[in-house]
């Protein structure tokens, strides 16, 4: 399988590469080093929320409400910079994965301690989060002028070359890549979603891990709420509206199976790589946004078939269980 | 050796009448299985016969070559003396007949008159379906059968009892000549039993043919007037119920010789290392205690629904009992999850191993040590050599063949991915092994190659806990069994006690004891 899974990244990889090759022979300016910086940067955020959003589905679960969160979230480190200008980041930083990490939490008790199906209680806490925000602001935004510079310049900011949404970006690959290959909790992660019956006999505690992958995916979009909104400079309700979905949209793309238990940190970074390569992309060569559109619904659909391919087991049929599978 | 009754349809109670439906020369066969061997059946109108065999008879599927589900190798099917052919369910039921199965296969949220007309409800001239002809059809056959259920009624909010009359009205709807009942009873109430039991004298009456299949020989000697026995997807004998008796079915039942295929053992049997007491439960058991030494195979047997995977699943931590107590090597210990249960050394191969017990989408090191990983990690990070290691040692003392350990375990044939979670579960160095239907479902050298590793694991000391339903495994493995009826225990027996006759008494309950 880890051929396999192996291949399918390949394949995107390839699927990227081509991509790359036919923007490049429209408009070249595209793939100089420069312009691919500010596309991976441009494609941080969701790499981080595909990131969460991977964890979340590898246990049968889904998360609709990791948008909502980072718009609260957003918002909340906003209105605390707007309150103490003087506060350090550090604090804004820890504020911003606390209370993501809250939030996340809340999703996972519900599905944890109630066994409540996660597409509702994600959409009903993604309305919820959305309505916090309105009763915080009124519908107000925050804009550029009200928030510090220092609150404003953290996600700029140039390291080596790249600024510092983009390395934590990387840093969260390296991270995530490490906790799921080689931890007991992202075994129980693939193990849980793989089969959960399985789980379950082998001493596994589904709906806690269910209830970890929510919290892991909230303290990501906690994180990024304020790398959001201090790199476009203003909070308000709708921001990052239906992002969920082109999250989601980079998980399937990247190989991480519906039904869970597949899925790689690496294949959730190039699912939003090739998402985040289109949608830069396609202005620059001139293509409308519908087309965009198109394309990435195109892709859901190949990723969708070519994983169904991979996933068909070879025919088996134990007698018994063909007898009872009327 | 063979029993060989004939027919004896020239007797008082049967009187010279031609079957409405026979089978004859019935062969089905599946990869690697002879389900059915010529064996062959008659329903008579009017005549309940009852179709009796142990787990694995072929009883299942006979019933399914008759509603058309499967399609027989060989032999035919006449109604009325006509040859016919179901290719189709469909066809077997425009043909009249009709089957009520085990698990009522009916849908929650839909009404009762929904229900019962689901694929052949009457149309209104448009092609509509005729919702008033409907229900008021569904009032007529329900009241027919003495069903006091409101037509319009959401099927969810009927109790088992009316949804198994709703399952019955459905098989009535299609106006069949044919009924197949499936254990009808397994789910229901003593005062439900009777109603059926009414039920059946009623259609008797409308000059039905009535198959009926049941492990419950009160039952069968109560409303059957004839009986078929298969065994092992054998025609064994057939005849009217009135010239035969308990101890004649049970013998025809399980009569075989059962000794040669199982390893010899030396019973070494020794110290206590499980004393569990007084568990129970407020729904699924009651009063469960035994023990369990080092080195012995304890068998626990019992009809479908006697509660024994109930209780295992209890003992191991699925489920919490409401009371009762257990000791690993005289220390008093509470199971509360499974992870506990491992902890303490009992660990459980689920029977539906395809859906409890490997996990497909991983790799084989990762399946086994799944329950392990406590041991081979550190401050939750894992160590993949030792986990590689694990692996290894236990998949070769399998003589697990596989490309890599990396390989996918959905990429497994379904032998090796039975090793897996063996090995999965030896990894955890239980003391005590509950195997919960091991040979379900596998061909017979599989099934001689599990039995010698049972034998093998008992040989090393380890404590074996085996459910299962198949009486020659209880009798050729054990060195003790439980029998359990209806959530209790029914029997304990000594290995020179254990015989198929004294086990199927005490499973069925049957008052005296056989010879």
């Amino acid at each position: 399988m880890k051929q396999i899974l192996a291949s399918r990244e390949l394949l995107l990889l390839t699927a990227i590469g081509l991509l790359l090759m036919l923007i490049a022979w429209r408009f070249p300016g595209f793939v100089v080093p420069s312009n691919l910086v500010v596309v991976f940067n441009d494609t941080s955020p969701l790499i981080l929320l595909a990131i969460g959003q991977m964890i979340v589905i590898l246990t049968r679960c889904i998360d609709l409400s990791i948008a909502a969160n980072l718009a609260l979230t957003g918002m909340v480190v906003s209105l605390v910079n707007i309150a103490v200008p003087s506060l350090p980041i550090i604090v804004i930083v820890l504020i911003a994965i606390g209370s993501g990490t809250v939030l996340g939490m809340l999703n996972g008790i519900l599905v944890w301690k109630l066994a409540i199906p996660p597409i509702v209680v994600t959409l009903g806490t993604l309305t919820i989060f959305r309505g916090i925000i309105f009763l915080l602001t009124e519908g107000k935004w925050v804009n550029s002028h009200e928030m510090s510079d220092a609150f404003k310049a953290v996600p700029r900011t140039d390291i080596f070359g790249l600024p510092v949404l983009s390395w934590i970006a990387i840093a969260a690959v390296i991270l995530f890549s490490v906790i799921m290959t080689r931890t007991t909790l992202g075994r129980a992660f693939y193990a849980a979603g793989g089969n959960p019956h399985a789980a379950t006999y082998a001493g596994i505690n589904v709906g806690r891990t269910q209830f970890w992958a929510f919290t892991i995916s909230g303290a990501i979009a906690g994180l990024t709420g304020y790398l959001w909104v201090s790199r476009f400079a203003v909070a308000y309700v709708d921001v990052a509206g239906g992002f969920e979905l082109t999250v989601v949209a980079a998980c399937v793309i990247g190989g991480v199976s519906i039904m869970g238990g597949i899925g790689t940190v690496q294949g959730a970074l190039l699912g939003a790589l090739f998402l985040g390569i289109i949608a830069n992309a396609l202005p620059v060569v001139n293509i409308s946004p519908f087309w965009q559109m198109a394309i990435s619904g195109g892709a859901i659909i190949i990723a969708v078939v070519l994983n169904a391919q991979a996933n068909r087991t070879p025919g088996r049929i134990i007698l018994k269980r063909a007898e009872h599978a009327t | 050796m063979q029993l060989e009754i004939r027919p004896n349809v020239s007797s008082r109670t049967a009187p010279d009448i031609d079957p409405l439906l026979s089978l004859s020369g019935i062969t089905k066969t599946f990869p690697g299985v002879r389900a059915l061997s010529d064996v062959s059946l008659k329903l008579f109108p009017g005549k309940v016969t009852a179709l009796v065999g142990e787990n694995g008879a072929g009883k299942s599927t006979v019933v399914k070559v008759l509603t058309g589900i499967y399609q027989p190798d060989e032999g035919g099917i006449r109604i009325g003396g006509q040859p016919v052919r179901f290719p189709t369910p469909q066809s077997a039921e425009n043909a009249g007949v009709t089957a009520i199965h085990q698990e009522t296969v009916l849908f929650d949220e839909l009404s009762v008159a929904e229900n019962i007309f689901l694929g052949h409800a009457p149309r209104s001239k448009f092609g509509l379906i005729d919702k008033k002809a409907m229900v008021a059809r569904a009032r007529e056959i329900l009241s027919g059968i003495g069903a006091k259920i409101d037509p319009g009624a959401t099927l969810k909010d009927l109790g088992t009892a009316n949804k198994h009359l709703v399952a019955i009205a459905r098989a009535l709807s299609i106006d069949a000549s044919v009924v197949i009942m499936d254990e009808p009873t397994a789910a229901l109430s003593q005062k439900e039993i009777e109603e059926l039991y009414e039920l059946v004298e009623n259609l008797k009456r409308q000059d039905k043919a009535i198959m009926f299949i049941s492990h419950k020989f009160d039952e069968i000697f109560r409303i059957a007037d004839f009986y078929t026995v298969y065994r092992d997807g054998q025609m064994i004998g057939e005849g009217a119920i009135e010239d035969v008796n308990e101890p004649e079915l049970v013998k025809m039942m399980v009569g075989r010789d059962v000794s040669q295929i199982y390893p010899d053992r030396d019973h070494n049997i020794g110290d206590e290392v499980l004393a569990v007491e007084g568990y129970e439960h407020p729904t699924e058991f009651a009063n469960i205690g035994f023990t369990l030494r080092r080195g012995e195979i304890l068998g626990f047997y019992g009809l479908v629904g006697a509660g024994r995977s109930e209780f295992m699943q209890a003992l191991f931590g699925i489920t919490r009992p409401s009371g009762g107590s257990v000791a690993i090597d005289g220390a008093s210990i509470t199971i509360r999850s499974p992870a506990e249960a491992v902890a303490s050394g009992i660990v459980y191969v689920p029977e539906d191993r395809g859906k409890q017990g490997a996990i497909g989408t991983l790799p084989i090191f990762q399946n086994v040590t799944l329950p392990s990983l406590a041991r081979t990690s550190r401050y939750g990070f894992l160590k993949l050599a030792e986990e590689f290691k694990l692996a290894r040692e236990y998949t070769e003392r399998l003589d697990l063949r596989a490309a890599s350990l990396d390989t996918n375990v959905n990429n497994l044939s379904g032998g090796n991915q039975q090793k897996v979670v063996i090995a999965k579960w030896l990894a955890t160095q239980p003391k005590v092994i509950i195997l919960d239907e091991p040979t379900k479902g596998i061909d017979v050298g599989s099934k001689a190659a599990v039995h010698e590793f049972m034998a093998e694991l008992a040989a090393q000391g380890l404590a074996v806990i085996m459910v299962s339903s198949e009486i020659p495994e209880i009798v050729g493995m054990s060195d003790r069994v439980i029998v359990m009826r209806e959530g209790r225990i029914e029997a304990e027996l000594d290995r020179k006690d254990i015989t198929p006759e004294t086990l199927v008494t005490h499973a069925a309950g049957i008052s005296e004891a056989v010879q």
